[in-house]
């Protein structure tokens, strides 16, 4: 058998392919972050605990209201994208003029409050929630022994991701909204409803945070916590790949997974810590992040 | 300020019938559950230590033996700088006299350290650590429940001798994760087992599957969980989505608890084993506690061994009391050590020179779907630990109390 | 930030009478003299740490415009530093704080080195990923104990004649270092230097324009913020007797805005009450238990909706006063 650094390589193509579906969650959620900062101006911190409200309205729906995964992938996102509609005509509206900080404390206010509430009342060590009998099982793939259902999420997330970019970077609609975020007040006079239209955007990318947590469910526990640590490497992975630039957070999404992945075989002890050392490089070498353009 | 929240707080149990007794410094024995109210270990202990605690008051009859008991509680974060900060207030102006539960190591360890500063009483049930008897051990402090050398003891040795012989370890890179790997490969090495590799991840690592490859690859028979809280979960799941159990490997937990079964589903959790000191369908006692227990609890859990040793060492520390008429924290933990122990959850133990609590260990296995018969109903003891076996001898623990 | 808000906070009218500031300063010094005698010296030990800690951040972003996301590193560098050469090299106290400090100041040149070639949001991450390097380091390196942390730590006897284990004696000990701290910082704030770094904060290519070189100016307001948070971080390990992983995690990073938020970004008193009520907070709602996440995140969130300057900054706000 061929061994790269002593492992050998059918070893090493599982793994990267372990990274790959990691990836596919980081690319979700920061696609989310990205569109929100591309186009509202605010950090938005409480992304994590968005994610995990995604979860939980899964597992309500199994367990209250009798809807499996196909109907939570569907109505799940809506109702975490109303709620996020909620915050924002509410409370994120007063800050679009003010610095970055604001918007990142006030929503990291909210995630600390909406993540204790859940713990109070669900306890800390998660529920379970299994995965859809569609995609139960796994096939051998001879390197590696692949459960069908982390297939699915590198396809769903690798279709959404697209459609979201070719959505905003290539539609009518996606050319309002660069539009808007350029000069709002252009565009009001054109008599588009920009207020009405951020709002939906805002929906929108909490409610991509929302799918993702309905994806990550049957992989992982659904617990108050599961967001409150991933926020900050996910919004690391937004800025390597170029605040507010969709192609960048889904491309640096995916690639951040591998490199993960394989940090995992090599140094074990630093798969947390690999994204930052990137994120420190790349902002010395290339300061507004891989693919954004300085502002 | 200080006073205020005594006031505020203080769960006042029992109103003195008769006058105080003049030894008990202020007439009030104060007790603080000090744990982990809101993160990790919540459920495992937080607020169902504060119900143990209360009911062992009740059932020591505190009120009608004219003893007058207070109990109040804290949330320490998992942070030693807080835990040690409340330990100093509650012992310095809040007159608290003895903090029980505890978990987290690193807090626990703080803690011990101050209690015998202050000559105080520390009663540990949450935390692992064997330290606390070993090197770091103080004629103030008493470890209840378990240890990293008592589960791994259990759950190594047993394993290793119905077959499981070469281990992989998944280990999370801490100190506590360190120590139960450790320990635990010294079983395995001693009882002729093999160790053919282990990985070290961060701690609260959401993926496994790169982990849970990398042992499948080393073709080892069992697959050590040196983790614990929501990292034994995700990696219990997740070695389950892969197939691992399937394919004729085998997971053991080195620190889990029934909280743990309990939100993982037995479809996930089934075949896995590990140690516990206390499982609450044991008996007609246990049984009895943990419908009280469970009515009082936080969404109705049902008790983890943890909070049971918080019910039995509250429960001996009163009776220590009532022997010596003082709650002067040394003396009352000397006499804790003469006394044998008796309570209807741990049955007739003893506490060690080193302050090591001796009861039995049982090995247990998580049962199928299948078997079992109602909620909560997880457990088959596979083993039974006596006392005397369980637990690390005296003589290992470098404990320089009984030197 | 907005500059009308500062203005308006009256940060930048400082030219004025600076003699009600004077007065707020002896106000404090008296209430500080006379607290332990009320209250308990180890909590108010810990608040004026944290308060040294917040009014060092507050250096930076309130008065040099640069929002670090990492401070942590550089209370817990000291600390550990400290904790260590206290009590493995036995270390005077004076020593050992100072020793904490240095090791604390160099990681402040180093880091303000990388960090201050990018502004904003892309200095705050890069600050962020330092720190994170930086904690992973603290995992791994032995000295550090693990999350157990250093613990025991004697706090000596300073200049080897006051025993500072009598909580009075450590009490005054921390609130010289923390007085100290403050007036040098005050004094900072109100010098050429602190001027220049004001102008670079309202308009940085106005002040390069007009000759400064400002990355000289930002670095030295850098290394100055690391040094005094890691006076701060040494005196805490003393004080707890202890040095853990707490101290270099980033929420840790995180807490220290909130406190500065709190209080008043800019303000001159504004991170010591915001130390204050925050500290007050974790130490008297601990006994709340689950609730203490849900009540900081409200507060949070009522401070950026409802007072966005502060409780110093509004309170100077109404008295036309800056504080």
């Amino acid at each position: 058998m061929t061994e790269i650094f002593g492992v050998p390589t059918q070893a090493l193509f599982g793994q990267l392919l372990i990274g790959l579906i990691n990836g596919s969650f980081y690319a979700l959620l920061s696609l989310g972050l990205a569109v929100i900062f591309g186009l509202l101006n605010i950090i938005n911190f409480t992304h994590g605990a968005q994610y995990m409200l995604g979860a939980f309205f899964a597992y309500f729906l199994l367990n209250k209201a009798g809807l499996g995964y196909w109907w939570s992938l569907a109505i799940a996102p809506l109702a975490s994208g109303a709620f996020g509609m909620l915050i924002e005509r509410t409370m994120l509206k007063q800050l679009y003029k003010l610095d970055h900080l604001y918007g990142l404390l006030l929503t990291f206010g909210l995630a600390l409050i909406i993540q204790g509430l859940f713990r109070n009342e669900y306890g800390s060590s998660g529920l379970p929630y299994p995965i859809p009998e569609e995609l139960s099982g796994a096939r051998n793939l001879g390197f590696m022994f692949l459960p069908n259902y982390r297939a699915w999420v590198i396809f769903a997330s690798l279709v959404v991701c697209v459609g979201t970019w070719f959505v905003i970077e290539r539609t009518k609609l996606g050319s309002y909204l660069r539009a808007a975020t350029e000069n709002p007040a252009l565009v009001q006079a054109f008599g588009i409803n920009v207020p009405r239209m951020i709002t939906l955007t805002y929906g929108f990318g909490v409610g991509l945070a929302g799918l993702a947590g309905v994806m990550a469910a049957p992989i992982y526990q659904v617990s108050p916590q599961m967001g409150a640590d991933l926020i900050i490497v996910v919004f690391a992975v937004v800025v390597i790949g170029g605040m507010g630039s969709i192609m960048g957070s889904i491309v640096t999404g995916f690639a951040l997974g591998l490199v993960e992945g394989l940090t995992k075989v090599f140094y074990p002890e630093a798969s947390n810590t690999v994204i930052f050392i990137i994120m420190a490089i790349v902002l010395m070498i290339k300061p507004a992040g891989l693919f954004g353009t300085q502002r | 300020m200080l006073q205020k929240r005594s006031a505020l707080l203080a769960v006042s149990l029992a109103f003195a019938a008769g006058a105080a007794q003049a030894q008990i410094s202020d007439g009030v024995i104060k007790i603080g559950v000090l744990n982990d109210m809101s993160g990790l270990y919540a459920d495992l202990t937080g607020p169902g230590s504060v119900v143990a605690a209360r009911l062992a008051v009740e059932d020591f009859g505190a009120a009608k033996k004219g003893m007058k008991v207070e109990i109040v509680s804290a949330d320490h974060q998992n942070k030693p700088d807080v835990g040690s900060a409340i330990a100093r207030t509650w012992y310095d102006t809040d007159k608290v006299d003895v903090i029980v539960d505890v978990p987290t190591s690193s807090v626990a360890l703080a803690v011990s350290q101050i209690t015998k500063d202050k000559g105080k009483a520390f009663l540990v049930s949450g935390a692992a650590t064997s330290d606390l008897t070993g090197k770091a051990c103080s004629p103030n402090t008493i470890h209840w429940t378990y240890d990293t050398w008592m589960l791994a003891n259990g759950t190594g040795n047993a394993i290793v001798k119905t077959g499981g012989d070469t281990w992989f370890f998944i280990t999370a890179d801490y100190a506590f994760g360190h120590a139960l790997e450790r320990d635990t490969e010294a079983v395995v090495l001693k009882t002729g087992g093999k160790v053919l590799g282990k990985v070290r991840h961060p701690l609260s690592t959401q993926d496994f599957s790169s982990f849970l490859l990398q042992a499948q690859a080393s073709k080892a028979k069992i697959i050590g969980l040196a983790n614990a809280g929501g990292d034994t979960i995700n990696s219990i799941k997740q070695a389950a989505e892969f197939g691992i159990v399937k394919a004729g490997q085998n997971l053991a937990g080195m620190l889990v608890f029934l909280p743990d079964i309990h939100a993982l589903g037995l479809q996930t959790a089934q075949g896995l084993i590990f140690t516990e000191t206390f499982y609450w369908d044991l008996n007609d006692n246990t049984r009895a506690f943990t419908k009280r227990f469970s009515a009082q609890a936080p969404r109705n859990l049902y008790p983890s061994m943890i909070h049971a040793g918080v019910y039995s060492a509250v429960i001996h520390y009163l009776k220590a009391i009532e022997a010596i008429k003082s709650d002067d924290g040394t003396k009352v933990i000397a006499q804790m050590k003469k006394m044998p122990t008796d309570d209807p959850l741990f049955g007739k133990g003893s506490i060690r020179a080193d302050g090591r609590k001796l009861h039995p260990a049982y090995l247990v296995e998580v049962k199928k779907p299948s078997e079992s018969k109602g909620p909560w109903d997880y457990y088959k003891v596979r083993n039974t630990l006596p006392a005397d076996q369980a637990f690390r001898p005296v003589a290992e623990g470098d404990c320089p109390l009984v030197k | 930030m907005a500059s009308e808000d500062r203005a308006a906070a009256g940060v930048t009218r400082e030219e004025g009478s600076l003699g009600h500031q004077r007065i707020a300063f002896t106000v404090m010094v008296v209430l500080f003299v006379l607290a332990p005698f009320v209250f308990y010296p180890v909590f108010l030990m810990k608040a004026l740490t944290f308060a040294l800690f917040a009014c060092a951040f507050n250096l930076l972003i309130g008065f040099g415009g640069l929002l670090s996301f990492g401070h942590a590193m550089f209370l817990g560098t000291a600390g550990y530093v400290c904790a260590h050469a206290a009590k493995e090299w036995g270390f005077n106290p004076e020593f050992a704080i100072l020793f904490g400090t240095g090791a604390s100041a160099l990681l402040g040149i180093v880091t303000g080195l990388l960090a201050i070639r990018r502004q904003g949001i892309y200095f705050a991450m890069i600050t962020l990923a330092l720190a994170q390097m930086i904690f992973f380091f603290y995992v791994q390196t032995p000295f550090t104990k693990g999350e157990d942390g250093i613990q025991a730590v004697p706090r000596g006897m300073l200049f080897g004649a006051i025993d500072l284990s009598r909580p009075l004696a450590m009490y005054f000990f921390v609130l010289v270092i923390f007085l100290a701290g403050f007036l040098l910082i005050y004094r900072i704030i109100h010098s050429p230097f602190g001027q220049v770094l004001k102008a670079i904060r309202e308009n940085e290519p106005r002040a390069i324009s007009l000759g400064y070189r400002t990355d000289q100016y930002k670095l030295l307001a850098f290394v100055l913020s690391a040094t005094l948070a890691g006076l701060a971080g040494a005196t805490k390990a003393l004080v707890f007797q202890l040095a853990s992983l707490t101290d270099v995690h980033w929420t840790m990073s995180g807490e220290v805005v909130l406190m500065t938020l709190l209080g008043g970004l800019g303000t001159v008193f504004g991170p010591v009450v915001g130390a204050f009520i925050i500290i007050t907070m974790e130490n008297y709602l601990a006994a709340l238990g689950q609730w203490v996440t849900v009540i900081q995140g409200a507060i949070f969130v009522a401070c950026v909706l409802a007072f966005r300057r502060g409780i110093i900054g509004e309170l100077g706000h109404w008295l036309k006063k800056p504080l």
